[in-house]
């Protein structure tokens, strides 16, 4: 093996092991600072050895025997130790080696779980969440989530040190909570995961209409929670929500970059592996037998247009309804407009701009550019593309995403261009 | 990025012997470990070729010919696949090393093949473009 390919494959052994390492050393030295250190401590060793005496059989076993004896020597070596008893004194968690391999050798998917609880601590700002957890669970390099954030990647490294820094010193505790605590901080790591994935999906600013790479790792991080806490119905219904909106990717964009909305997409192309696993996802949450959360709900919209064979066959009256559901669990001005939209498509444009216009008074969607975006989409249908065109101006100054904006100019324009009013239809909710 | 990791058939799998218990756990295991990282995507075994059945077209663009299995050269018979989504191909490669040896008695045999995907999750669509602008134009100087 040349150089660079030991080097490639180390970086490929370090993203399927980083994750287990840290969460094992952390439960071992409770912190989670100090654990990716010496794991990456481990990374070091291996990066200089591996080229010479070749790659162990149990690479993950080797880094891991490593990392440990890293942590024993600087328990011993520093005043660390001290402050550790004195920490955990009242505790009886003492570090004896014994100790030591007790806990290394425990169930790794408690560690995990415990991992996404810490880096998803609401102590930190949304924006460290995110970058903590692609770090120390997605093991991305700090340079990688720049590139994703559109970020300096030193604006990513301090917010990381930052985030870290917060944990140790805010003591927070390396554990997965129980009772009521469990849902409410179960609900701050599914919303930390599809922030992630959002952020790919529909990037809010920029050139570019996707970022790729957020959406697979929120996909990836989404599915090892659903296997490490199968017992939630809310992340199977997050896992379906984002493999079925994930099954779209290649059909949501033409090959200019402009994004196709979902009336108009291919279905030919979307992708059926990851529209089945949705519906298996959605399956697994409803038969938990609990009531159905927010994003089980989503998923189940999104399950209604990945069965319709063609858009026409699309369930609006069934979708409408869970619109409905979903205000009762979680109400919003954005849910009540995605409702509207539904109406319109099942009982007709003039129910759904009846909705619309008790929306347009609302105070927090004064900025939001998909109200004038679907007001103007309805008018068009009745026949009033004068106003529509005003419609699709004003939701175009308001978007900060440069192709949405060309679309909605686009459409602005077709209205002009037809003042008797048969300009084109298109549906929102892509 | 997809892989396909082909299991390739042995004496056995042709024979319709099924997989040992323990290899059939250890089996488990193993996908077990590609959930929990969240790479799986999909694993199947399929039987033996003796109930396959085989299209296909001596003549070009004339009528497909049916055979029956089973078929010959146990080595280029797929016994089974597992789907994964990973960022490379080495880590394809170091997930493709950790599955059990198939089916022991020095046949077992594993072959990773990438998915082809245009739309491949890692490339922006001005990328997208570009491939697609340049698929045309090689498309337009092949034809006479």
């Amino acid at each position: 093996m040349s150089g660079s390919s030991v080097q490639r494959t180390i970086d490929a052994i370090w993203r399927i092991e980083s994750a287990k390492l840290i969460a094992g050393l952390a439960r071992m030295v409770r912190d989670v600072g100090l654990a990716e250190d010496l794991a990456q401590d481990a990374l070091v060793i291996a990066l200089e050895r591996w080229p010479v005496t070749g790659i162990p059989d149990n690479p993950g076993a080797w880094l891991m025997t490593t990392a440990k004896r890293r942590a024993i020597d600087q328990i011993r070596r520093s005043k660390l130790r001290e402050q550790k008893y004195e920490e955990l004194g009242r505790g009886s968690d003492l570090y004896t080696e014994d100790d030591i391999d007790m806990a290394l050798d425990g169930e790794v998917e408690d560690d995990l779980l415990r991992l996404i609880f810490t880096t998803c601590h609401p102590v930190l700002s949304q924006e460290a969440r995110v970058a903590l957890t692609l770090r120390l669970l997605g093991g991305l390099t700090t340079d990688e989530i720049a590139r994703a954030f559109l970020l300096a990647e030193s604006t990513i490294a301090q917010r990381i040190v930052r985030a870290k820094r917060t944990l140790s010193a805010s003591k927070v505790a390396f554990e997965v909570p129980a009772g009521e605590e469990l849902k409410q901080r179960l609900s701050t790591v599914l919303e930390v995961i599809y922030l992630m994935f959002n952020e790919g999906y529909a990037a809010t600013s920029g050139d570019s209409w996707m970022r790729p790479m957020l959406c697979q790792e929120a996909l990836r991080l989404g599915r090892i929670l659903a296997e490490i806490a199968p017992a939630e119905p809310e992340v199977h219904g997050l896992v379906s929500l984002m493999e079925i909106q994930s099954s779209r990717f290649r059909t949501r964009v033409n090959a200019a970059g402009e994004p196709i909305l979902l009336m108009d997409q291919n279905r030919a192309l979307w992708d059926h592996l990851l529209i089945r696993r949705g519906l298996a996802a959605l399956e697994r949450a409803r038969k938990l037998g609990r009531p159905l959360g927010p994003y089980a709900l989503q998923a189940a919209i999104s399950a209604c247009h990945a069965q319709a064979r063609t858009a026409s066959e699309t369930d609006w009256a069934r979708i409408a309804a869970l619109y409905e559901a979903l205000s009762r669990v979680m109400p919003s001005p954005i849910v009540e407009l995605n409702r509207a939209v539904a109406i319109a498509m099942a009982f007709g444009p003039a129910f759904g701009l009846q909705l619309v216009d008790e929306l347009v008074a609302e105070p927090s969607l004064k900025d939001y550019h998909l109200l004038p975006s679907v007001r103007g989409d309805l008018l068009v249908k009745l026949g009033r593309t004068g106003e529509a065109r005003e419609e699709f101006e004003r939701a175009a100054s308001l978007t900060r995403n440069a192709r949405e904006r060309g679309l909605l100019l686009k459409r602005a324009a077709e209205c002009a261009a037809s003042e008797s009013g048969d300009c084109d239809q298109q549906g929102i909710d892509a | 990025m997809r892989f396909m990791m082909i299991v390739k058939g042995t004496k056995d799998s042709e024979a319709g012997i099924m997989p040992s218990t323990e290899l059939l756990e250890a089996m488990l295991r193993y996908n077990e470990e590609l959930a929990k990282a969240g790479v799986l995507l999909a694993a199947d075994g399929l039987h033996a070729s003796s109930q396959g059945i085989r299209i296909s077209y001596p003549e070009p663009g004339g009528k497909p010919k049916v055979t029956d299995g089973p078929f010959a050269e146990a080595k280029e018979i797929i016994a089974g696949y597992t789907l994964i989504e990973v960022k490379s191909r080495e880590e394809a490669i170091e997930w493709a090393l950790r599955m059990p040896d198939p089916h022991g008695f020095g046949e077992g045999e594993i072959e990773l093949r990438q998915i082809i995907d245009a739309a491949d999750l890692t490339q922006n669509p001005e990328t997208l473009a570009m491939e697609a602008a340049l698929r045309e134009k090689m498309e337009g100087t092949r034809k006479p």
